[in-house]
């Protein structure tokens, strides 16, 4: 450490642009490492199966013989409950972020976004807990078995809400303030000046709220793996248990050889593949994206 | 009318909100409570986990967190630290990073488990071991870590570089005095960051650090975090929810604890640089 006011040697700059040059290459390169070694690991299944076989097989039975590696099952099963659970967390995200910005007393809302930034830290596990012990059996005195698709929708809409909420209020705060003094001197009505200019000039925010929470429901693992019932098979209606990928994955690392763990990371590889093309989308949409 | 319609929608949406989300709290107070102690805070869980306590689960969880921030930080910091000063002199590179720690920050968890399975555990040979899951931990929150302190290193107005700059003060004398001391409260904050959402992670841990809920003796042992306490308890453990919620009370606590820090490091922050 030098005084202040004294430099330190001449080199010592030299020293400090190589070394923060050096950790920056190797951040850069840890996703490069992770997609690599990802594929790497996939790379024994999709060349002994064949990436064809991954979506034709008979079912998932990856230690019957001869061994069957259909993800397809929870692919979709992956899909539904990210759909169902965006579905319902984004009309309900909008509005309360709405709320937060138009409707509530001042008090109110900060309270709001208190309750929701708590539950934004609340993690996957405590909802997977909560869902597990008190909706499904819930679900199981009207539906049986209870463990099931819905229970996933249910369990991951409120998971993805805070970060659905917190997104669109930040979109929708972020519209000028002068933008909003116009409307009301042009004497648009309320709800006129919301649907009409108010939204519409968050787009951009409000689509990258939507697509990050999107990532964020289909990347989730310990809730769907505690509510859905776990069965690898094609769900036929909301009520079936269903198998999402993530699970998958966290249900069968511990005893997969070979062949069979090489497929798991087949499931991890389309999974990524999935999010990845949304961050794409997001950008070519024109989506603010901001993770956070 | 549509007045009407966006109001009722309005209030409809935010009081489901709290009304959903006052059932899911009020269900871990009322179900975590009444296993909490003192005395389940410092002893070892026993009978896999439905009677004792977690203390050596919260010990293995410190552990696996200081291997993660330790190694996190400095390299996030650095990382942060050229993409603010030095990375302007190399925009493609500059690029490059800034787009790989985004896609970073989107990958799913579960494939960071993957990766810490394969790479760290088996590949490098440290087994399911605290090192493992700490090092796993460390990939996830270098994102959250670079962002939040080239936040910090970025709202530092630009004058005082420029008199940095008229005085001859070398960049390390410009950064160790004046940049990093006044980045320092987003440096914490993208710390306690990093921690919370450490602090959450589940999935990444199952396959890395593994289950072992033994007080761990070195960096090799493999070990418990309270995440994973949780859900083996839910899941794995007829009879342990009782524990369970108590462990769960536990987590949100710790999480509701170091996100209030957060808030009040950057309030603190966005008032010292306006």
């Amino acid at each position: 450490m030098s005084t202040p006011g004294r430099s330190s040697p001449p080199d010592g700059d030299a020293a400090l642009r190589a070394v923060t040059g050096l950790a920056a290459r190797l951040s850069g390169t840890v996703v490069v490492g992770i997609a690599l070694f990802v594929l790497w690991q996939a790379w024994p299944a999709l060349q002994a199966v064949g990436p064809l076989r991954f979506v034709t097989d008979a079912g998932w039975h990856p230690l019957a013989q001869p061994a069957q590696f259909n993800l397809l099952p929870m692919l979709v099963a992956s899909v539904a409950v990210t759909l169902g659970a965006m579905l319902l967390a984004g009309p309900l995200g909008l509005f309360t972020a709405i709320f937060m910005t138009d409707y509530a007393p001042p008090a109110l809302a900060r309270l709001l976004r208190g309750v929701v930034e708590l539950l934004a830290g609340v993690p996957s596990v405590v909802y997977g807990l909560w869902g597990l012990v008190t909706l499904v059996p819930l679900l199981a005195a009207w539906q049986p078995p209870g463990a099931s698709l819905l229970a996933g929708i249910l369990v991951l809409a409120l998971m993805i809400l805070p970060t659905m909420v917190l997104a669109s209020h930040a979109a929708i705060a972020g519209v000028a303030a002068e933008h909003r003094l116009t409307v009301a001197a042009l004497g648009f009505s309320c709800a006129g000046s919301l649907w009409g200019v108010l939204l519409p000039a968050a787009r951009a925010g409000l689509c990258g709220a939507l697509l990050l929470s999107t990532t964020r429901a289909l990347g989730e693992t310990m809730a769907m793996l505690m509510v859905t019932g776990n069965v690898a098979r094609m769900p036929d209606s909301l009520f079936a248990p269903a198998r999402t990928l993530t699970a998958n994955i966290a249900l069968e690392l511990a005893y997969a050889m070979d062949r069979h763990r090489a497929a798991l990371f087949v499931g991890g590889l389309l999974l990524t593949a999935l999010v990845l093309a949304l961050v794409r989308l997001a950008r070519g949409l024109g989506c603010a994206w901001r993770h956070a | 009318m549509r007045d009407r319609l966006s109001a009722v929608a309005a209030w409809g949406a935010a009081g489901l909100v709290l009304a959903a989300f006052a059932w899911l709290i009020g269900d871990v107070l009322w179900r975590g409570l009444p296993g909490l102690s003192w005395q389940f805070l410092v002893s070892a869980p026993a009978d896999a986990g439905r009677a004792g306590g977690i203390a050596s689960i919260l010990l293995a969880t410190v552990w696996i967190l200081a291997i993660a921030i330790g190694t996190a930080l400095p390299l996030g910091l650095a990382t942060a630290v050229w993409l603010a000063e030095f990375g302007h002199r190399q925009p493609r590179l500059q690029g490059h990073v800034n787009h790989a720690l985004d896609v970073l920050a989107g990958v799913p968890s579960i494939v960071f488990g993957l990766f810490g399975n394969a790479f760290f555990a088996v590949t490098l040979g440290l087994g399911f071991s605290i090192l493992s899951g700490g090092l796993t931990l460390a990939c996830m929150a270098l994102p959250i870590l670079v962002r939040v302190t080239g936040a910090g290193l970025q709202a530092v107005p630009a004058e005082l570089r420029q008199g940095a700059a008229a005085c001859g003060l070398t960049q390390w004398t410009t950064l160790s005095r004046l940049l990093l001391p006044a980045a320092l409260p987003a440096l914490l904050a993208g710390t306690l960051l990093g921690i919370g959402r450490a602090l959450a992670e589940t999935a990444a841990l199952i396959f890395t650090s593994g289950y072992v809920d033994r007080y761990p003796g070195s960096v090799f042992d493999s070990a418990r975090a309270l995440s994973v306490h949780i859900y083996d308890l839910a899941m794995n453990v007829p009879g342990g929810e009782r524990n369970g919620y108590a462990s769960a009370l536990v987590l949100v606590a710790l999480i509701l604890c170091i996100n209030l820090a957060t808030h009040a490091l950057a309030r603190g922050w966005q008032r010292s640089m306006s």
